[in-house]
């Protein structure tokens, strides 16, 4: 009997993946090393460079590019450089899932930053989980999510809102108008709103969504006019924000009467809709560009020098820059040959860092991170003037509107 | 009873805006039989074009009009010139071919202005608002409405007392009798399209204080502009405005009772049901063929 060659290859390969499921040790092991190879660390940035976020998420990549350039130039982590592997997910779901799998397994990054939409995030999410691998995720968000597979360094709704929804019925009345555009985010944002309305004494006069991408304001501005609420909570995201704002003030109504309260109105979307539309509407996040801190000062000078001089820093982009610094100090804690994604998800839990905002913690028992609630007030010159400050970094609590729930290190619990 | 008037005045608003870009598209559309798909791209153009009038030349919207025009204009005579004359009566390529060429003007804008939103400046005299039937409208959303108007007019004058207008038609009736009468038809179709494009242009430069201004923002347009001229019927240019206004009104109002989700699918839907029972729209010019 002779052996042909395609049989003996064909039970070479049967008896290598044999090996391989009987003695995955050997693999992973090879897998580690494999991640500071060389003297470079691998990591993925995964922000859309094309397609409809692309406006917002290019930013988010100068952010990361920077931090990790500065990281690098001071002398990388531990001698070791960072070398960011950068793809562009087009904007597509499904093409940042495709590309989140080729970061893990094809470059084998031990961490990628990336996403701005939950969308993005949700599609992701099971790479991230299946590889074990680790998910830096900068964005501001709905919460109600608890994966140990990402980290979290935006705000959840406690964050934004805590102080927020009673300054403004404080300030402006209790008749609250609720919009955003239709899809997760600003229906749990308002779910959030809802309960701090009754808690205060508050009163949703109407609740409403638009399309994505909607661009035809009128009637919503007709409603505004018959409903006369004394604050219109907005969480209208993309260029509808724009579109909004600048038909809000075509329309001769009055911020100081009126104003738009918003949770995602940043200095990205000021630029794209002129500070006069903007200007007398408030905002709530962590970070405004003229935060007054070295810390911030040296990012804005940096992110300018490195990226042109007409560029705006913004809630995001604080946290992609943060975020690079976090990792920077959980994988300096660990030996070359642990350089792992679960291992660096255990080093960075309780990290601190002096973020551009504040002193920031990565909280260990969520993932999520605490931060500095700011609340802002846009002006026509396109920056934000802020008028007050959290006294105290608060605490992440992404189930805040849902008392019977919590995420805790051993995943989501279930209160009784 | 105020809030029924306010109703119908922002009907007649939303439906002026869908009239000036979709006129355009009735041009080239109705008269040349060319599905443009980039007539979202040239609405995007123009609305490009007054950004870069307003920022760089320091020229307010109302005095940059007339150079949109003519700018864009001279883009869509390139593209009719250079890609779609050589695709005489291939009507599926050219439904590629322009799409094409609105990818292409996408990803060049991207490439040359970057992939920020942008604005354009309210004309100062306009930002304010007006008295009509005793309630208060943007002075702007007037100024839209009066212009969609006269462009409609100028449109059917071109279109039915020029001699332009007149080899048009003839054409459109039968190209090679048109041609053996010594009518150029290949200058004609050369002419429309170019006026179609400029017309796009203008609407977006119009809509562009309202509205943002990003490199992708023609897609939406170009799926009402084919709205509107499909319920209107092709070819009749008094079926594009009625059914601007018709949409306008429907979309305004069910967005009001209801919101703005629900009277996209409902308006979709109705559209839809309708073609199914009268394909060739509500109105249809009578053409002797």
């Amino acid at each position: 009997m002779s052996i042909s060659r395609r049989r003996l290859l064909r039970n070479t390969a049967a008896f290598g993946a044999l090996a391989g499921a009987g003695f995955p040790h050997i693999w992973i092991k090879n897998a580690d090393l494999a991640h500071a190879a060389g003297g470079e660390i691998k990591v993925g940035v995964l922000f859309s460079l094309t397609g409809t976020t692309a406006i917002i998420e290019e930013s988010l990549n100068k952010a990361t590019l920077l931090a990790i350039e500065e990281i690098n130039a001071a002398g990388g982590i531990k001698g070791s450089k960072i070398v960011p592997v950068v793809e562009d997910p087009a904007s597509d779901p499904a093409t940042f899932s495709e590309k989140a799998r080729k970061l893990v397994v094809g470059d084998k990054c031990v961490s990628v930053f990336g996403s701005y939409t939950s969308a993005s995030r949700k599609a992701v999410l099971p790479v991230f989980e299946r590889q074990n691998n680790l998910y830096w995720y900068p964005t501001l968000y709905e919460g109600r999510e608890c994966s140990k597979n990402v980290i979290y360094t935006g705000a959840v709704p406690n964050q934004q809102q805590d102080e927020f929804v009673p300054w403004l019925i404080k300030k402006f009345g209790k008749k609250f108008y609720l919009i955003g555009s239709n899809y997760i985010y600003p229906k749990e944002e308002n779910n959030y709103c809802k309960k701090l309305l009754e808690k205060y004494g508050g009163e949703v006069v109407a609740e409403e969504y638009v399309p994505l991408g909607h661009s035809e304001f009128s009637s919503v501005i007709n409603k505004i006019r018959s409903t006369q609420p004394n604050v219109i909570f907005s969480t209208v995201v993309g260029d509808s924000v724009v579109a909004l704002h600048r038909q809000y003030r075509a329309a001769g109504l009055d911020p100081e009467k009126m104003p738009m309260a918003s949770l995602t109105t940043s200095e990205n979307e000021v630029a794209a809709m002129g500070g006069e539309a903007a200007a007398g509407h408030f905002t709530s996040a962590p970070y405004f560009m003229v935060h007054k801190s070295p810390e911030n000062q040296k990012f804005v000078e940096a992110y300018k020098k490195r990226w042109g001089a007409d560029k705006v820093t913004h809630f995001v982009s604080e946290a992609c820059y943060f975020q690079a610094y976090l990792f920077k100090q959980a994988v300096e804690k660990l030996a070359t040959s642990d350089l792992t994604p679960p291992n660096i998800r255990d080093a960075v839990k309780g990290q601190e860092t002096i973020a551009p905002q504040g002193k920031v913690r990565l909280e260990p028992e969520n993932l999520h991170t605490w931060l500095w609630p700011k609340i802002a007030q846009a002006k026509s010159n396109g920056q934000f003037e802020i008028l007050v400050e959290a006294k105290e970094w608060l605490k992440p609590v992404p189930y805040a509107a849902y008392p019977g729930q919590s995420c805790t290190e051993k995943g989501l619990v279930e209160k009784s | 009873m105020d809030q029924f008037i306010e109703q119908i005045i922002t009907g007649l608003s939303i439906g002026s805006i869908l009239l000036l870009v979709a006129l355009g598209l009735s041009i080239i559309y109705g008269s040349m039989g060319i599905i443009n798909l980039a007539h979202g791209e040239f609405v995007m153009l123009g609305a490009y074009a007054a950004w870069v009038f307003h920022s760089y030349l320091g020229l307010g919207l109302l005095a940059s009009l007339v150079p949109i025009f003519l700018v864009v204009a001279a883009f869509g005579w390139v593209i009719e010139r250079y890609v779609l004359s050589l695709l005489n009566n291939r009507p599926l390529d050219t439904i590629l071919a322009t799409w094409g060429v609105g990818i292409m003007l996408q990803q060049a804008v991207r490439l040359m202005v970057g992939s920020e939103l942008r604005y354009v400046q309210l004309p100062p005299a306009l930002s304010g608002s007006m008295d009509v039937f005793g309630l208060s409208v943007s002075s702007y959303r007037v100024f839209l409405f009066v212009v969609s108007l006269a462009l409609f007019a100028a449109t059917w004058l071109l279109m039915n007392r020029t001699t332009v207008g007149m080899k048009l038609r003839a054409i459109i009736q039968d190209r090679s009798v048109a041609a053996s009468f010594g009518v150029n038809a290949k200058r004609v179709y050369a002419l429309t399209f170019a006026y179609g494009a400029g017309l796009a242009g203008l609407a977006g430069a119009l809509v562009s204080p309202l509205k943002s201004v990003s490199p992708d923002m023609g897609t939406g347009y170009v799926v009402d502009a084919f709205m509107v001229v499909v319920l209107g019927g092709v070819q009749s240019l008094a079926g594009t405005v009625a059914s601007a206004f018709i949409l306008g009104e429907l979309s305004g109002g069910i967005a009001f009772l209801q919101n703005d989700t629900v009277a996209k699918a409902l308006v979709l839907l109705a559209i839809v049901v309708l073609i199914r029972f009268r394909p060739e729209g509500l109105f249809t010019a009578r053409v002797r063929a």
